[in-house]
């Protein structure tokens, strides 16, 4: 009896265990499709998947969608989910997905192509790329010298009814959440209050920039590459607007980061793996810079689009990103009456 | 009351499946409610914002369905009644702008003018991209009517507007209340336009929980109220409808109505109506234009537009085809059959319509991978949820229709030896052609655009046009997104021109 359960172990653990050990020993399979669940500019994502199906022959299929959308619809899925790989315009939602025990551990060496600190501290999904905060103000109303020395000076009564910020979106609950961790919740209660009753509330970043272009408000809290990307396509919405970069790590300088990360129930991990790999290298960020999408390129020794201003040159606070806490800032937006 | 027979039990049991399939979403939202407990929900419900967000709902439902409802009728009796000079190319212009997504009508207004913003501008925009769910089923109500009841009104010296209002306008009732409901239920659900208009709504804040909560349970529990909505919409249309028959009594051909001379007021009319022409119409296309003229981005890919385009058109044409045939049954029977069974039956298909789409999406999803996993983002699928979201729209229009066809006709068909499918295929279908095609119409124009449940539920590597601009417009590459916007009219306003020709509209 004790053999026959014996043996039937052994075979489990060699079922379960051979495929493993194929997964790392095996060179990559050329005739896999790839799956990836992308929440990045489409045309970004269409970039890297091609160059990638180029260099390997793995071809990749991409379902894209919102960042939470897509986090919601990944959890809802389970093991289930066909997703490969995912990739976030901001890292809320890669948190979502990783709390929920759905990532494999990002290989060691995608990890080391990024700075640490762009990366989960537990190393379920890797950065590969970033925006920056910023406060875009139209200088004929707002010059640079008058522009707040701190984002959370905002809160303070003279600011009523200047200036633009859009609650609703993942991006703005980012910078949220970083305010969060660096000041505390009393700090950010207070915050969030003063904006519920001084700024206008609009329903995204390039509405915030369009308004202050037009003269309606004063500036906004937005991330660059809106004002950027503009300014590359024809400068109607951003021609009458500057952006200003809080220094001094302040929370206004706040770096958000999109992350990458590999499914546990992928059936093809060691070429999922791959995909993120080369969208964390040399080559795969030079695609981001070269592209439109004006973000900053995260690989370390990757320069960003020549238009930015350089990542080295921004002074943004130090926040540890596997611990933003999404839940209690949406908790607190509400109790503000901001969502 | 006929002896069943084999058609009625059929249909009757295919309109009951057709129910429950559509009431999966409600099922999910009731599930996740109760889940969420009694504290949370309470939270959630009573605070200040969500009162804010039901007043700003209410008083945009009242604002935009009394309007929509006055100039869908007036248009309506224009086009079929008057002797208003270019009268088929108008019945397809006030169609028209349903063929334009809801997110192009409100970004073409906010990029003119911040003006538009909040509620005055969002009734306006609303009702502007709205009204054609009442004009359409309304046109096809007056077309089908017996123009003999005018007729004896006139020669009891009725003058041409009291003979509307007290003759025709009862007869209205089922096509104007379904048109009316239809706005209601679409108002509730309606999300991207609101959005660009900065007027928050319950949906739209629905939504914000759906893209930043970390416990979706919360957001179903939000929408839990909009089902509420929902039913009470219900229940008011089914009492403001009454139990009244609709169809003509006797024999008669069916003619032309006598129209009524506009004769003065010709040139006033006009220029009411290119005015809504130009504002529905005019300004967001020339926004399309604008965008395509303007913009780095503007290089169009011509074999990927051609691939979406045709996916678009094919999705659209099996949801309109689907939907309009399993709305048939479920539409006669609320008509023919009457009783709790069949009204329930019916009612029960319009809750998903008051839903967001990403309630309808996500809860096809948990309950797919749960029990049918290889239909999971297929092609069935992705057509199963544009049925449930847009059912009611093909409902309206055939039940509508439907309800103007003497019921003696079936008997008579009977009687001389056709059996219950020939009745149906040579006597009923043919007296419901109009409102058949108005219901494809509708279907083919809301699912062509729809945005959603394609991005989640479309087997991978599908393509729409409407997931394509969506693309694009988040990326900020405007020009690139035009010519999928552009694409989206071009195939619905060709769709609905020839149906409206089909169904008659227009003829004088």
């Amino acid at each position: 009896m004790r053999t026959v359960v014996a043996l039937v172990v052994a075979l489990v653990v060699a079922v379960v265990a051979l495929p493993a050990l194929g997964a790392v020993a095996s060179p990559l399979k050329q005739n896999v499709t790839l799956t990836l669940y992308n929440a990045q500019h489409v045309p970004l994502a269409e970039a890297w998947v091609s160059a990638f199906t180029q260099e390997t022959g793995i071809k990749v299929e991409i379902r894209s969608g919102r960042d939470l959308e897509l986090a919601n619809l990944i959890v809802q899925e389970g093991s289930a989910s066909p997703a490969d790989v995912f990739i976030t315009e901001n890292s809320p939602a890669m948190s979502v997905v990783g709390q929920a025990g759905l990532f494999a551990p990002v290989d060691t060496e995608t990890l080391a192509l990024v700075p640490p600190q762009l990366s989960s501290a537990s190393g379920d999904w890797v950065g590969i790329a970033a925006r920056t905060t910023v406060f875009v103000h139209n200088p004929s109303l707002l010059p640079v010298s008058s522009v707040p020395a701190s984002m959370l000076d905002l809160a303070n009564p003279e600011w009523k009814d200047r200036f633009g910020i859009a609650p609703t979106g993942a991006d703005f609950q980012a910078i949220v959440s970083a305010v969060l961790q660096l000041k505390g919740p009393e700090v950010t209660e207070a915050w969030l209050r003063g904006l519920k009753e001084n700024a206008k509330v609009y329903t995204g970043n390039r509405a915030i920039m369009t308004a202050a272009n037009k003269g309606e408000i004063e500036g906004g809290i937005i991330y660059h590459y809106y004002w950027y990307g503009d300014r590359a396509e024809s400068g109607q919405n951003s021609g009458n607007v500057e952006l200003y970069h809080w220094m001094g790590k302040d929370p206004g300088g706040f770096v958000s980061v999109s992350g990458g990360g590999v499914l546990k129930s992928s059936k093809n991990p060691a070429e999922a793996q791959k995909l993120l790999q080369y969208m964390a290298s040399t080559a795969g960020q030079k695609i981001l810079s070269d592209s439109n999408a004006l973000e900053y390129a995260v690989g370390l020794g990757s320069p960003s689009h020549p238009s930015l201003k350089p990542l080295s040159e921004l002074d943004p606070p130090v926040v540890d990103l596997s611990q933003l806490n999404a839940p209690l800032v949406i908790e607190l937006m509400q109790k503000a009456g901001l969502l | 009351m006929a002896a069943p027979s084999v058609l009625p039990l059929a249909g009757r049991a295919l309109a009951i499946l057709t129910a429950l399939v559509t009431l999966i979403p409600l099922f999910y939202v009731v599930v996740y409610t109760v889940s969420t407990g009694w504290a949370t929900s309470y939270e959630l419900l009573v605070r200040p914002r969500v009162g804010e967000l039901l007043w700003n709902t209410v008083r945009l439902e009242v604002a935009v369905v009394a309007a929509s409802a006055l100039f869908g009728v007036l248009a309506a009796w224009l086009t079929e009644r008057s002797s208003l000079p270019l009268r088929s190319m108008w019945s397809v212009l006030l169609v028209a702008p349903l063929a334009i997504p809801s997110f192009v009508h409100s970004f073409a207004w906010v990029s003119l003018t911040s003006a538009v913003e909040g509620y005055a501008g969002a009734v306006l925009i609303v009702t502007l991209s709205h009204y054609p769910y009442v004009y359409l089923p309304v046109a096809a109500a007056l077309r089908g009517l017996d123009p003999r009841l005018e007729e004896s009104a006139r020669s009891l010296g009725f003058g041409p507007w009291r003979t509307f209002w007290a003759i025709v306008t009862p007869q209205l009732r089922p096509s104007l209340l379904g048109g009316m409901l239809l706005v209601t239920l679409h108002l509730l659900a309606e999300l991207g336009a609101l959005e660009m208009l900065r007027f928050p709504t319950f949906t739209t804040a629905i939504y914000d929980q759906y893209q930043s909560t970390f416990n979706s349970a919360a957001a179903n529990m939000l929408a839990s109220v909009l089902v509420t909505a929902c039913v009470l919409a219900l229940l008011a249309e089914l009492t403001l409808r009454g139990r009244g028959r609709y169809a003509r009594i006797g024999a008669g051909t069916p003619r032309p109505a006598t129209r009524v001379r506009l004769g003065l007021l010709a040139p006033v009319v006009l220029a009411g109506l290119l005015l809504v022409a130009v504002l529905s119409l005019g300004l967001p296309l020339a926004m399309l234009a604008y965008w395509v003229a303007i913009g780095s981005s503007t290089a169009i890919r011509l074999p990927l537009l051609v691939q979406t385009t045709l996916s678009s058109i094919s999705l659209g044409l099996a949801g309109a085809l689907i939907a309009t045939a399993l709305a048939t049954p479920v539409a006669w029977l609320a008509v023919r059959r009457g009783g709790l069974l069949s009204t329930l039956t019916e009612r029960a298909t319009y809750v998903a319509h008051s839903l967001p789409g990403i309630v309808v999406a996500l809860s096809l999803v948990a309950i797919t991978i749960r029990v049918a996993k290889p239909i999971y983002q297929t092609t069935p699928l992705l057509l199963t949820a544009y049925v449930i979201l847009f059912f009611p729209l093909a409902l309206v229009s055939i039940r509508a229709a439907l309800a103007q066809v003497p019921p003696v006709l079936d008997d008579v068909g009977r009687s001389l030896g056709s059996g219950p499918f020939g009745v149906l295929r040579r006597v009923t279908l043919p007296l419901i052609w109009p409102g058949l095609g108005a219901a494809v119409a509708l279907v083919f124009i809301a699912v062509s655009t729809e945005l959603t449940a394609t991005l989640l539920l479309s087997p991978i590597g599908t393509q729409t046009l409407a997931t394509r601009f969506w693309s694009h417009a988040e990326s900020i590459t405007y020009g690139a997104a035009a010519p999928y916007a552009a694409m989206m009219v071009a195939i619905s306003a060709p769709m609905t021109y020839l149906v409206t020709r089909r169904a008659g509209f227009g003829r004088s």
